[in-house]
């Protein structure tokens, strides 16, 4: 995979965008939330065994969780009619419990209104609404805005706001595989999967699909992000669906994922961020929500019971990696990870990105000084993890052709088999984790903070990992001979297990060890108030912040090279 | 691409592969209900097998047809019983791996494990083995093959009774419900019962555990000692499975279940079991290789001790049967002194995993 990087320019694969599958859909959009509606109420009446006591449970519980969030959890986004509408839901469940001589048939269909009434509102507030001119706009501002602020900054002179030296893809690297990624997009559908450390993740992913020149994908994203006026913005122009985290009950995750395997069978490229949220330790995400990734599975047994057999129903799973030097809301990120690990059972969420004023001072500093990030693009897979060849078809370990249909057969025809979905979406979300490990690029940055925080670790073994944090700064000083030395032995280390295919590592690694080292200590977390990482006038390592030390050399947790220390 | 159609053949076959006395056993049970394949990979025992359906002498049901072409059996049977000993487990399975597809279900009922290592290592020359490198059979088969839909077969089942026709029972253990639902609907008769279990680990662990305290059973039956000396080993023995069998991914639950404690008991108690004979002609002063020599079948448990002595010299576990039974098997301790040490091992409180 490209030791140098190439800056490609990639045509759009449609060019039409009335072709696009997010526009087919923006424009059935009424349709849709329809259909989607009515298969979520189905799904939880089967749920439910058409049992009107079970149903009147749920409901209930329904009702109740939304009151207390309602009180207890407001938001801007949340609509005006809220209370008005439980308070209808409430009075019509009175009714019918209060009722007598409601027959069972008679009763069921008065709790089958409700529910209807429910799914139907939650399908409508999830679905997304993508508008193309929008869209058009967003991406031109992306790029144009961009460009014109990174030249700005980098080259010299007057003219320097009109140059076109530098484009956003300087900034951004994208590499992996590209082609194939652009290539299956035509032919099938796909499901693209990236970890996901920072709010920028987002932006970047959609920035990322548009360059590729890939319609684009719909995506889960959090409903908190809508509170934001310059996000909602953006999310609504990259065909955002809304996932509200709030929301528990089992009426709203049935809808939500009726949704999401909805949107996949008709086609429309999908996002999901398997890990569920933003990275809170900074390690690679190791254990995946796998609700809306099994909703990829249920498509795709779905499209085989639909008799689309060939590559035209087939869902490709592309797992994404984006490395960064420097992660804006490490700082709350680590705390929020610690105090949750420490037993410290409330904690509040703080925000870095909670203004709109605060993201544009960000975007500034990130374009106009360094800090370089990478997204890596996998290999494509089957919904059971197995690699796929150029025509799409799923290969097994020795490269024989199999047929993905066959895993959902028993006695020759395709059954849904709920249990054995669930199954199977653990196994995928399995493989979507080694997969990030090996697509998983190192960082000179990386590297200094893994190294550094191992060694302060291992010359103070009896101390346990809270302990270690609560160190006082000032005394931790590691000589820079020594550390050079560790440096060069997790460097080694990490040569030998790429050489495995088991990790990647970005092009500034191949520099010589001391400029690699200066490179990193430059870079990580370099717009923190206080730094990870720093180099001393005696030119001995020091830090400034443990905790924020311990967040980025997590980055290389999950490859064993702490056994070196 | 090969790929099942819905066209189907009206009967559904079921394929054994393997015909030792376990697998011979599990064939003509099958073969009450289904048209059964069964495939050897000798062509005299094929033909005996379809000429005078008797497989090396035992006798097979008339409907049980036999071949010798993996392909042949794998395009026949959606379903696989896989009845090979755990040293040529590795081998079967890559030999069927090219004619397996995903919508084959493989249920196996060996009682082994088997090693995973890089080229040219063996168990000698690494001494160490971490759990990575140890594969469970069904391990084996998610490895070398695209089948995910896998079960296990244990519990106490000796071949002799089975083939009597004695009441006896069974688990089948698979994290795949339909895995259970189909091998329950194949096995189960008037005589047989079939219990079903998700944690298919720990099923396995159970099976191939009790081999250990079998050979220390026969030991101590050979010593001529009573039944007293038979419950302390059957209970420490069961305490030391539960410790082992977490150590390497399997639940207690497992453990004190039919495959676990119901063979257990059976195995300790039957001087049919291969792994008690190993013990009990120790006892008589006879030496491993001799015995080894003159048996028809593998005696599982002798490979699981060397296996789990490596695997305890990288986990931080003590296992003092296995421990003293390795000594007794291949550094020439002396069995007496053996229970000695065993006796005098301070095991301070009874149950420490409830």
């Amino acid at each position: 995979m490209g030791e140098k990087y190439i800056k490609h320019k990639y045509e759009p694969i449609i060019p039409s965008k009335n072709e696009w599958p997010v526009v087919k859909l923006a424009r059935e959009r009424k349709e849709f939330v329809k259909k989607v509606s009515e298969l979520a109420e189905a799904r939880i009446l089967n749920l439910a065994e058409n049992n009107p006591e079970i149903l009147k449970e749920e409901l209930e519980t329904t009702l109740y969780r939304e009151k207390l969030r309602i009180k207890q959890n407001p938001w801007v986004v949340d609509p005006d009619d809220e209370g008005s509408f439980w308070g209808e839901v409430k009075a019509s469940l009175l009714q019918i419990n209060t009722a007598s001589g409601l027959s069972k048939t008679k009763k069921i269909q008065g709790y089958k209104a409700v529910l209807n009434r429910i799914t139907s509102r939650y399908a409508e507030e999830i679905a997304s609404n993508f508008k193309h001119t929008h869209y058009k706009f967003t991406r031109s501002v992306v790029t144009f805005g961009f460009s014109r602020l990174l030249n700005a900054a980098r080259v010299k002179g007057f003219r320097s706001i009109f140059s076109n030296q530098y484009t956003l893809q300087d900034k951004i690297q994208i590499i992996g595989e590209t082609d194939q990624l652009r290539d299956l997009a035509t032919k099938g559908t796909v499901v693209m999967v990236p970890t996901h450390f920072s709010n920028l993740d987002s932006i970047l992913i959609g920035w990322t699909i548009s360059v590729l020149g890939l319609p684009p994908f719909i995506y889960g994203a959090g409903l908190n992000l809508f509170n934001i006026s310059i996000f909602a913005y953006f999310m609504d122009s990259l065909g955002a669906y809304k996932v509200d985290r709030r929301k528990k009950n089992l009426l709203y995750l049935e809808t939500l994922k009726t949704y999401s395997k909805e949107a996949i069978q008709f086609g429309c490229h999908s996002l999901f961020f398997p890990g569920g949220t933003r990275s809170r330790s900074g390690m690679i995400e190791s254990k995946l929500k796998l609700g809306l990734l099994s909703t990829a599975i249920e498509a795709q047994r779905a499209n085989y019971q639909n008799g689309l057999n060939d590559i035209s129903g087939k869902i490709f799973i592309v797992p994404v990696t984006i490395n960064y030097h420097f992660v804006l809301e490490a700082p709350s990120l680590i705390r929020d990870h610690l105090s949750i690990t420490g037993q410290e059972r409330y904690y509040k969420e703080n925000d870095e990105f909670s203004n709109s004023y605060k993201i544009s001072k960000f975007l500034l500093k990130f374009f106009t000084k360094g800090s370089d990030i990478s997204v890596s693009i996998g290999r494509a897979m089957d919904v059971l993890g197995n690699y796929v060849d150029e025509n799409g078809d799923s290969m097994d370990k020795k490269g024989r052709s199999i047929n993905t249909r066959d895993y959902f057969i028993s006695e020759g025809v395709v059954t849904v088999d709920q249990q054995r979905e669930e199954e199977y979406t653990n196994m995928l979300g399995r493989r979507i984790v080694e997969e990030f490990h090996k697509i998983n690029r190192v960082f000179s940055s990386h590297l200094v903070a893994f190294t550094a925080f191992e060694m302060i670790k291992a010359s103070n073994r009896k101390l346990d990992l809270f302990d270690l944090i609560r160190l006082p700064e000032e005394d931790i000083v590691l000589s820079y001979e020594e550390f050079k030395k560790n440096c060069q032995m997790v460097m080694d280390r990490v040569y030998e297990l790429k050489a495995k295919g088991q990790i990647n590592v970005a092009p500034h690694l191949q520099n010589d060890l001391d400029e690699i080292i200066r490179h990193g200590l430059d870079n990580v977390g370099m717009y923190h108030a206080k730094r990870p990482l720093i180099q001393n006038e005696k030119g001995d390592i020091v830090t400034e912040d443990m905790s924020l030390l311990y967040f980025y050399h997590n980055r290389l947790t999950g490859y064993g090279l702490e056994k070196l220390f | 691409m090969a790929s099942r159609n819905s066209s189907k053949t009206k009967e559904k076959w079921i394929g054994v592969i393997g015909v030792g006395s376990f697998g011979t056993a599990i064939a003509n049970m099958l073969a009450e209900k289904n048209p059964v394949m069964v495939y050897a990979r000798k062509e005299e025992v094929v033909q005996e097998i379809n000429e005078n359906h008797t497989a090396q002498g035992k006798p097979l049901n008339p409907n049980i047809r036999g071949t010798f072409d993996p392909k042949e059996i794998c395009e026949t049977c959606d379903i696989l019983f896989m009845m090979v000993s755990s040293s040529g487990f590795q081998e079967v399975t890559k030999t069927f791996a090219p004619y397996l597809l995903p919508y084959h279900l493989i249920i196996h009922g060996t009682k082994g494990l088997c090693l995973n290592l890089g080229e040219g290592e063996t168990l000698e020359s690494v001494q160490k083995i971490r759990r990575s490198q140890i594969l469970t059979m069904s391990e084996v088969i998610l490895q070398e093959t695209v089948v995910v839909r896998v079960g296990c077969l244990a519990g106490p089942n000796l071949s002799k009774e089975l083939v009597k026709g004695q009441p006896a029972a069974t688990v089948i253990a698979s994290k795949y419900n339909e895995v259970i639902l189909e091998g329950q609907s194949l096995l189960r008769s008037e005589k047989f019962q079939v219990y079903g279990n998700s944690d298919i680990i720990g099923v396995e662990l159970s099976g191939v555990l009790k081999n250990i305290i079998a050979i220390a059973s026969g030991a101590l039956a050979g010593l001529g000692l009573g039944e007293n000396a038979k419950g302390l080993l059957i209970s420490r023995g069961m305490v030391e499975m539960v410790h082992l069998s977490n150590a390497l991914g399997g639940s207690v639950k497992s453990v004190i279940g039919l495959a676990g404690i119901g063979d257990l008991v059976t195995t300790c108690n039957s001087v049919d079991s291969r792994n008690f004979t190993v013990g009990y002609r120790l006892a008589k002063g006879e030496k491993l290789p001799e015995i080894m020599a003159d048996m028809e079948e593998v005696a599982e448990g002798i490979n699981t001790i060397r296996i789990i002595k490596a695997f305890l010299e990288t986990a931080d576990l003590r296992a003092p049967i296995t421990e003293y039974l390795y000594r007794v098997l291949f550094e020439d301790f002396d069995i007496k002194e053996a229970l000695q040490f065993l006796m005098k091992y301070p095991f301070n409180v009874d149950i420490d995993f409830v």
